[in-house]
């Protein structure tokens, strides 16, 4: 078996700058991690929270069934969003969070289950606005960046929708088979 | 894959040795794929970033004929949209990466050509978009006064290339032919309040500019009817709400629509609805404060068919544009504008086309459909030319916003990969990349900027912008940008 190659030192590097890159911007877009309250209202400046001190009631699991089928799993706080939950953890979703959650697109894109959906916090219009421009639009679709964790979100299930209309089989040279 | 399997069976002994082609798997470089990406903006960058996600051997260039990077999110996003600029981040990310190399200041097609870079590279990859626009074709397209809407985006944004446009801003009414999101951002820009725009990195010339602008009003003209918008709803909702203007609708352009949209897909329902509301409903007391108290004002004409730009007397000016009235026949997307003889004059000293950009062809050897505006492809595939592929708008078409050109890209880079695996794409043929075009270059006397060199006029802009608290002041003047980084 290879060392470990480049390719993930660069990702861990990546993921690590990315998380940096992101604060930075929400610093300037005005959205602390975890604090999702603003990140419904873009814009506004709270400047930077120290996260509080966790507890086990204030973890949430969540699995992401990525486009090619696979099951990530990953663990998030109370308050934190599901766009800061896929940074946060570098889930692996081609071209999640372009806009870094500041409804300006729609690729934080993904699919609920029905009994999730229903508790939902209501849409916004502005958010609404960007979903109606997302590929794969469905009844149970939001966008990731404006739902924060709940508790009895623990252990849900999210779908990552296709991105473009034929779906073929995904190629990844990037781990040695 | 074929490096591990090499180093495992060398372990075995000599014998695996004789196997045709064993040694090569042992040298790891002769296998990385060597990729090049023409053009540096959404398209490029995104093929570039799924590329090395997915490959971890490929090296990926990315050639740009400006000095800086970015294309349309620099220069097409409009100032006051800052959010969708965010992705130059991500993009950042991947010009760093070690696998990655920018390459500014190089003109494909002039400094090096497709060829070239063929014999370079396995792959290459035409992400260059759309630099022209559609023409009008009408008589007095060319009178003064009278600017594509690309040109007047690229002036605003700092595009060298529309430096010198100088519009013409002393009439009091301005009319943009088009009625998609560029549409919304050029009569948003005109009719903007000044403390808006001065805090955003629209360029300082094109600012005072627009300071000393007469311009009160702007018609949005369509060939086609309410349902047939290519704006959507969060720009419109923006301009409804932009301060000091009031929209002009007319309720009779609105008649009966509610009963007709009842069942089509959400979308086009809530952009439709807006519409009307804004036209029909009376306005709650905050909005008609608003509307009272506003000097300016922007409005929605349709089934308005641009005939002929009308000249002032001296001949040379533009003082109004003659229209053909249309009716709509078939419905939806698929609705056609047929002229019912009747015309109508509409005074104006402002005219902005915005009715598409198209993209060119980059070098004659390339293939590319001038109907459509594309390179013929398959899946991003170029047609009758192994090795070429193409994303973004050469590929599909100047429309879409940033997530369709994303996701376009990946699948480019799909395709790309796919060819890799298959070997479609041989890699047993070794490609020296860059090594050689530096050469080429070097001998055509072009030096290429590297990312680090436009991080250098990056910061330069950060820091004018600072000064007149902006994000940024862009630099338009492509020798300044060279001087900066003594080139």
């Amino acid at each position: 078996m290879a060392a470990p190659g480049t390719a993930s030192l660069l990702r861990a590097a990546a993921a690590s700058s990315r998380r940096w890159l992101l604060a930075a911007s929400r610093g300037a877009a005005g959205r602390p991690s975890g604090d999702c309250v603003a990140a419904r209202t873009p814009g506004r400046f709270f400047g930077v929270s120290a996260r509080a001190r966790l507890s086990s009631e204030d973890k949430v699991t969540v699995h992401f069934i990525n486009r090619d089928g696979d099951k990530l799993t990953a663990e998030g706080k109370v308050g934190d969003s599901l766009l800061d939950v896929v940074v946060d953890k570098n889930l692996d979703i081609d071209g999640f969070g372009a806009c870094e959650g500041t409804l300006a697109c729609s690729t934080c894109h993904l699919i609920f289950e029905d009994h999730i959906f229903e508790k939902l916090d209501a849409i916004t219009d502005e958010e609404m606005d960007m979903l109606d421009l997302a590929y794969g639009l469905t009844e149970t679709s939001r966008l990731g960046c404006q739902i924060c964790l709940k508790k009895f979100m623990n252990n849900m299930t999210v779908r990552v929708p296709e991105a473009v209309a034929d779906a073929r089989q995904s190629i990844d040279m990037s781990k040695n088979s | 894959m074929g490096s591990s399997c090499g180093r495992v069976c060398w372990k075995w002994g000599s014998p695996l040795r004789r196997l045709p082609g064993f040694s090569r798997l042992l040298s790891t470089a002769a296998l990385a794929p060597q990729i090049c990406v023409v053009g540096s903006g959404p398209a490029g960058f995104y093929t570039a970033q799924h590329l090395l996600k997915h490959h971890r051997l490929a090296r990926v260039d990315i050639y740009e004929k400006l000095p800086v990077p970015f294309g349309l999110v620099r220069f097409g996003v409009a100032p006051d949209h800052p959010e969708v600029k965010n992705v130059i981040n991500t993009f950042t990310q991947t010009a760093h990466s070690d696998r990655c190399a920018y390459y500014g200041n190089v003109t494909i097609g002039k400094d090096v050509m497709v060829k070239e870079l063929q014999r370079a590279y396995h792959a290459v990859v035409l992400s260059y978009g759309a630099e022209d626009n559609r023409i009008l074709g009408i008589p007095g397209e060319n009178l003064s006064g009278v600017y594509s809407a690309r040109a007047f985006v690229g002036w605003y944004n700092g595009l060298p290339e529309n430096r010198d446009l100088k519009p013409d801003l002393s009439s009091e009414t301005a009319v943009v032919l088009g009625q998609g999101n560029v549409a919304l951002d050029v009569a948003r820009v005109l009719l903007s309040p000044l403390d808006i725009l001065r805090k955003t990195d629209i360029t300082e010339g094109s600012l005072a500019a627009i300071a000393c602008s007469k311009v009160k009003r702007v018609w949005l003209v369509g060939r086609r009817g309410p349902l047939q918008v290519a704006f959507t709803i969060k720009e419109l909702r923006e301009m409804i709400n932009l301060p000091g203007t009031r929209p002009l609708l007319d309720p009779a352009d609105f008649t009966g629509l509610g009963d007709v949209i009842k069942d089509i897909p959400r979308p086009r329902k809530r952009l439709t609805e807006l519409m009307i509301k804004s036209a029909r409903e009376k306005p709650g007391e905050k909005e008609a404060a608003l509307w009272a108290s506003a000097t300016k004002e922007w409005g929605l004409k349709f089934q308005r068919s641009p005939l002929e730009v009308l000249p002032a007397t001296d001949g040379k000016q533009a003082r109004g544009i003659r229209m053909a009235v249309t009716r709509l026949e078939g419905s939806g997307e698929s609705a056609r504008a047929v002229p019912t003889g009747e015309v109508e004059e509409l005074e104006c000293g402002l005219i902005l086309s915005s009715i598409g950009y198209r993209s060119l062809p980059l070098d004659s050897s390339i293939p590319f459909d001038p109907k459509l505006g594309i390179i013929p492809n398959s899946l991003g595939r170029v047609q009758g030319a192994p090795g070429l592929y193409c994303s973004g708008w050469v590929k599909r078409g100047p429309t879409g916003v940033i997530i369709t050109t994303m996701n376009d890209s990946f699948d480019t880079a799909q395709s790309v990969l796919e060819d890799l695996q298959t070997g479609v794409l041989n890699l047993s043929n070794s490609k020296e990349g860059f090594k050689s075009v530096r050469s080429i270059l070097h001998s055509r006397g072009v030096h290429p900027v590297t990312f680090s060199d436009w991080e250098k006029i990056d910061a330069a802009e950060v820091a004018r912008g600072k000064l007149a608290g902006k994000p940024r002041e862009k630099i338009v003047d492509p020798q300044e940008m060279l001087q900066l980084i003594s080139h």
